[in-house]
């Protein structure tokens, strides 16, 4: 089963509209809260990640027997040092991001800590891919 | 102990009800989402200075289920109904963060 959704820049609050969403799906689909849980919090973090860097951007969220994938694509400035990105504590967020407590430069750890996989494609200019899988089974 | 049990500190001002039998079994101080969406625990009560909407979805998808705002900041109308959706109890106090989890261990025992 696929699940699509859109994120929209554009109101900063709706952010987590997407994560909440397909969470509720996963709980009508019988996944484990613990795994329900694990999948939330990093599909929020880089939901959050697709608002205040990448002007919004496409969540396809793929669910099989033993496995979910989720994708996220934008069509952002891309992400200049990939090693720098993924070190806790460093953040290129806005003052007013900072403001609402996000940048705190734990998300992009925040999301290969909760995911079994994590993959990043990224180009300057041009956007970045990024995708998570969960693993069912066991 | 259970969110109930906090309801008779006199510094703390219960701003959306939700479970009040929700078990509470410690706490977590953090103003930055992404830290408390990595550390904190489920069952945990969040103390915090944020006030806006994404301090519920933060608690929603921790297992957290009441949340504290410390030094007086109130929270608008949006972060209130979604609460109320979420089933998240907010409450609030005049105090810093500090000072309250110091009542919380004190005199709840926390």
């Amino acid at each position: 089963m696929t699940f699509n959704y859109e994120v929209d820049a554009s109101v900063p609050e709706m952010a987590g509209r997407a994560s909440t969403e397909f969470k509720s799906v996963l709980k009508q689909l019988g996944v484990s809260a613990k795994v329900i849980r694990r999948i939330s919090i990093a599909m929020y973090e880089g939901e959050i990640n697709m608002v205040i860097h990448a002007n919004g951007g496409t969540i396809t969220c793929q669910v099989d027997e033993n496995q979910i994938e989720i994708v996220m694509a934008d069509v952002g400035p891309g992400i200049p040092d990939l090693d720098l990105a993924m070190k806790a504590g460093w953040s290129t967020a806005s003052p007013q991001a900072r403001e609402l407590g996000f940048g705190a430069g734990m998300g992009m750890p925040n999301m290969k800590k909760f995911s079994d996989e994590m993959e990043v494609e990224t180009q300057i200019g041009v956007g970045t891919t990024l995708t998570l899988r969960f693993n069912l089974a066991a | 102990m259970v969110v109930r049990d906090l309801l008779d500190l006199k510094e703390l001002k219960l701003l959306q009800e939700a479970d009040l039998d929700a078990a509470i079994s410690g706490g977590y101080m953090g103003d930055l989402l992404s830290v408390v969406m990595g550390e904190a625990e489920e069952e945990q009560l969040w103390i915090t200075i944020q006030s806006h909407v994404n301090v519920v979805a933060v608690a929603a998808l921790k297992g957290i289920p009441a949340v504290i705002i410390a030094h007086g900041y109130e929270p608008d109308e949006e972060t209130l109904a979604k609460a109320k959706e979420e089933g998240i109890t907010l409450l609030s106090t005049e105090l810093d963060p500090f000072s309250i989890a110091k009542k919380l261990i004190l005199e709840k025992g926390l």
